[in-house]
């Protein structure tokens, strides 16, 4: 049978304010234990919480961002369990009115074209403490530091098809939260995570088959992984017979696989009510004018100025736009070097993208500025080196933190564009090689690649490759 | 001149500004009374002499410097639901038995900044959730007027200690009728204001909703200093309004000619006790009086309030009880075995039956597939009651009608049957359910017992019903009996 799979993601992202969203604790991320916890966070008998202002604006960004509603009148609700990291017994968050709901962003899938993923609602909350375990023999230690930690949790609409179509989405919004300046995106120290609602049902069915919910995919990898691994089990179990649980899934990075938390009959009964320590949050027009004027341009719209105003490809502009800070050091190299947009694009997709790939550094804190990439580039503009040489440079100005012309000149790097000197190369490499000259002549037209290595190997890659081609190909028909 | 410990604040706060007595010296003399009959009332938890001396020696120095206030120096006590900083707050529960508050509440901070001298915290009903006083877990409050009987809850030990004048005024709080309630069974002026007109950060929650701090104090008079001195937007709790206290002690004299008073009809049903009837028919007089007008008012929807408080106010306590779970402070039951047994039994040892019983009602209306019959209907139905009360202040100024169907009744008479216990609060919990200011002032004897009167009027009225019971208070002298044995 063929079967399709339907997934669905909740997305967290902790919410970049400096306060936690009911108490004035510091949110700032690896504080020794405990000490960003005051008596609201730790749930003293008496305490009382207050929204903090710009946790709402932020959300409203957000929703705004994705043309959604922002209700002018949500509700905060409380979700009751126990848990160690949750000292209130309750989760402050928004149940029945959320602040953001009915959004869309647009994902463009591997074959080019675009598909839309509805966003369903997009809710404010405060995150739980963290349960500690390392160093603590037989103990269990809480951490509330992370507790009340402002977030939006996203719910997407079941919109998404495969593993790769939902990590796309998921970095969309990666990419989304990160523009609007309202979250910091760290997947590592959890400020940017998901869970994966994954279910199949034969194709063409119109019933959704019954789903699982993966919690805590904290890197894109992982979400991909988890959500390919759950599409196999359920495809698996559901031929030989079997059934899908409605459970809860936790996924082992360690052993790439998912394993049941829960089931849906152990699942907690979370008791939602409105929270009445809390009024309903209103907000008017004028308030949500003032936000919509404070939103950058957004990454769908800078992709459509990058590629009319560059003559870019989609596929460039949208990597290019993948982060604000790309975009614009993309932007600051073209207009250093006065043009080039492909060359630059090529540049820096390509080998610096590696290179900071490499040395796992964001855009923002590459070591080689824009103004430095531009200088390079000159140089490969007016043949000084070529294309080649240009990412040997690169790897040198990284490693040396040093000009380009510099290291040019040092090591004696520039292109030899002098056609006599290429003639004598040239001249060389033939006579060295007379069996391959006279294949080549008798028709064997693939080694003319052979002959290039050749001379570039003989200029230590410097031949000019242009100019090469041309009298390369004149000696060899001549 | 009545004996110093029997005066009201405002004749104590003139005595010290005179210079006719310092606050050590009162200080002293309440805290030898409250220590005298604490074996006998059991109005106190903590009784604080060291802090409350330094409190008054402060007090004194201010009233030296002239920069004292009315209440400075003044002897006060606040119920053991008020954090008290570097004091144990233990709200009446084996579970925060241990508990020393590292801050103050609002009120409290507010009535310390004012001078009053904190020198006890008082007993109460576990959590707030009581009308007896004998849901402590330091034992029940007696009543100043008959040992053998309650003094009302949860604010017991309050109403108590103002009855029998261990202190001039303390500190309560009413979620469905915890102020008003002991009051009247005590025979002391107890105020309830508006929801949201006193901040609640720093009161231990049980029903978010509907509690509110109060005072329990001689007078309609001193109700008014206490209050002025503890109401006011605090941003630190989101429900309290924004709204200026107007100045409550300067209205109390206005005259009460053309005032609309409302009888409430629906108070006046067979499970009211006869005698009190009468006192409420007399203190009605007393009041026509003065030009005070009187109609019958019906709010059809009231005789639901009692079952929809017991769905609303159980829903919050059993969240806002959550909280008590022996991982950060308070009660931790002995070597758990893990954490579900940590959870069950330091919940099980740590409150008491009738929390438990709460917590377990208020799980049950909010689970899944019971909350839209419980908690939404009743929040429906609370919306009904509000609309009557609203209906009626179209017509009338303030409604008018006993606090209590009965006088005190004897310990341990009601402790068996919770619903009988119940029904005590049946004419106090509207006004929690509409979150209307409402108080109680003393109106009479039925053998022996004070009965209360209660006052119920619209948001923000507190000065108006300051300025009902200040009128009806100088004609009357029920609120300056004091029993015999506390003489």
């Amino acid at each position: 049978m063929e079967w399709e799979t339907v997934i669905g993601l909740e997305v967290h992202a902790q919410l970049a304010t400096r306060s936690k969203i009911f108490s004035g604790s510091a949110t700032a991320y690896g504080a020794a234990p405990n000490s960003q916890a005051n008596l609201v966070d730790l749930a003293y008998p008496g305490v009382l919480p207050v929204l903090n202002g710009e946790a709402v604006r932020m959300a409203v960004k957000f929703g705004l961002a994705i043309n959604a509603r922002v209700a002018r009148r949500s509700i905060f609700a409380r979700k009751n369990y126990f848990y160690p990291d949750l000292p209130k017994g309750y989760q402050i968050s928004q149940y029945e009115l959320p602040l953001v709901a009915g959004g869309a962003v647009d994902i463009v899938l591997e074959d080019g074209s675009t598909r839309r993923i509805g966003v369903t609602r997009a809710h404010l909350e405060e995150d739980a403490g963290k349960s500690l375990h390392e160093g603590l023999a037989g103990l269990t230690g809480v951490d509330l530091n992370r507790a009340g930690t402002p977030l939006i949790e996203i719910v997407s609409e079941p919109h998404m098809r495969s593993a790769k179509e939902a990590v796309t989405y998921l970095k969309k919004i990666h990419t989304l939260v990160r523009y609007l300046g309202i979250c910091d995106g760290n997947m590592q120290e959890g400020s940017f995570r998901c869970d994966a609602n994954v279910s199949v049902r034969p194709r063409g069915a119109d019933k959704f088959g019954t789903r699982t919910e993966t919690k805590n995919l904290n890197s894109f990898r992982f979400a991909e992984r988890a959500i390919n691994y759950e599409i196999a089990r359920q495809i698996e179990l559901l031929e030989s017979g079997g059934k899908v649980l409605q459970e809860t899934r936790l996924y082992d990075a360690d052993r790439g696989e998912t394993r049941s938390m829960r089931s849906k009959e152990e699942a907690n009964d979370y008791r939602y009510f409105p929270d009445p320590d809390l009024l309903p949050l209103e907000i008017d027009q004028m308030y949500i004018d003032a936000v919509a004027a404070t939103l950058p341009e957004l990454p769908d719209q800078k992709a459509l100025r990058l590629m009319s105003e560059y003559a870019l490809s989609g596929y460039d502009a949208g990597v290019l736009t993948a982060s604000a800070e790309l975009a614009d050091y993309y932007e600051v190299v073209v207009r250093d070097l006065g043009g080039h947009a492909k060359l630059v694009a090529h540049t820096v997709t390509g080998d610096l993208a590696s290179l900071l790939n490499r040395e796992a550094v964001e855009i923002g804190d590459s070591r080689i500025r824009p103004a430095a990439l531009a200088r390079l580039l000159a140089r490969v503009v007016d043949n000084t080196i070529s294309g080649k040489i240009a990412k040997d440079v690169l790897e040198a100005m990284w490693q040396e933190g040093r000009e380009a012309d510099a290291i040019i000149e040092e090591r004696g790097l520039r292109q030899i564009s002098d056609d006599g000197a290429l003639e004598q190369a040239i001249a060389r490499v033939l006579v060295a090689h007379p069996g391959q000259l006279a294949d080549y002549r008798a028709g064997k037209e693939k080694l003319f690649g052979f002959f290039v290595g050749q001379v570039m190997k003989a200029t230590a890659g410097k031949a000019n490759p242009a100019r090469l081609n041309e009298l390369l190909k004149q000696k060899l028909h001549a | 001149m009545s004996e110093l410990y029997a005066r009201t604040v405002a004749e104590l706060s003139q005595e010290l500004r005179a210079g006719s007595v310092s606050s050590v010296e009162l200080t002293r003399l309440f805290l030898a009374r409250t220590q005298q009959y604490q074996s006998e009332l059991n109005a106190f938890i903590t009784i604080s002499a060291d802090s409350a001396l330094e409190q008054a020696a402060r007090a004194d120095e201010r009233l030296r410097a002239g920069t004292a206030g009315p209440l400075t120096g003044v002897p006060i006590a606040h119920k053991d639901i008020f954090c008290t900083r570097g004091e144990k707050t233990s709200c009446g529960s084996r579970m925060l038995a241990n508990f020393i508050s590292p801050y103050d509440a609002t009120v409290v901070e507010r009535l310390r900044a004012a001078g009053a001298v904190m020198i006890g915290k008082t007993n109460m009903d576990e959590f707030a959730m009581g009308s007896s006083n004998e849901n402590s877990f330091f034992g029940p409050v007696r009543n100043p007027w008959d040992l053998t009987r309650v003094p009302g809850g949860s604010s017991g030990g309050s109403a108590a200690a103002v009855a029998a004048r261990l202190v001039p005024a303390a500190t309560g709080t009413d979620t469905g009728g915890s102020i008003r309630q002991p009051a009247a069974l005590c025979g002391v002026t107890g105020i309830k204001p508006t929801y949201g007109r006193v901040s609640r950060y720093g009161m231990i929650a049980f029903a978010s909703s509907l509690d509110q701090g109060g005072v329990l104090a001689i007078d309609a008079e001193d109700a008014a200093l206490l209050l002025a001195a503890m109401a006011g937007f605090d941003q630190r709790d989101s429900t309290s309004v924004e709204l200026p206290v107007p100045p409550l002690h300067a209205t109390l004299e206005q005259p009460l000619k053309g005032v609309k008073i409302g009888l409430l009809k629906e108070f006046f049903d067979e499970g009211l006790d006869r005698g009190i009837e009468q006192c409420i028919q007399t203190g009605l007089s007393v009041l026509q009086a003065q030009g005070a007008v009187v109609r019958e008012v019906s709010l059809p929807n009231l005789p639901l309030s009692v079952p929809t408080y017991y769905v609303v106010a159980p829903a919050e306590c059993s969240s806002n009880l959550a909280r008590f779970d022996g991982v950060r402070y308070g009660y931790r039951c002995e070597q758990p075995l893990d954490l579900l047994d940590l959870y069950q039994r330091t919940r099980s040892e740590g409150f008491g039956a009738e929390v438990k019983r709460r917590i377990m009602v208020g799980t049950y209306v909010l689970s899944a597939g019971y909350y839209d019959a419980y908690y939404l209907r009743a929040q429906r139905v609370r919306a009904l009651i509000s609309a009557d009360f609203e209906r009626a202040f179209h017509e009338v100024d303030v409604l008018l009608g006993p606090t209590t169907p009965t006088t005190a009744f004897e310990l341990g008479a009601k402790t068996s049957d919770p619903v009988t216990m119940y029904l005590n609060d049946i004419y106090t919990i509207g006004a929690n359910l509409a979150g209307l200011p409402a108080m109680s002032i003393p109106c009479g004897f039925v053998d022996g017992l004070p009965a209360g009167m209660q006052l119920i009027g619209p948001h923000f009225s507190e000065a108006s019903l300051l300025n009902i019971a200040h009128r009806y208070q100088r004609e009357t002298d029920w609120h300056l009996r004091l029993p015999s044995r506390f003489t």
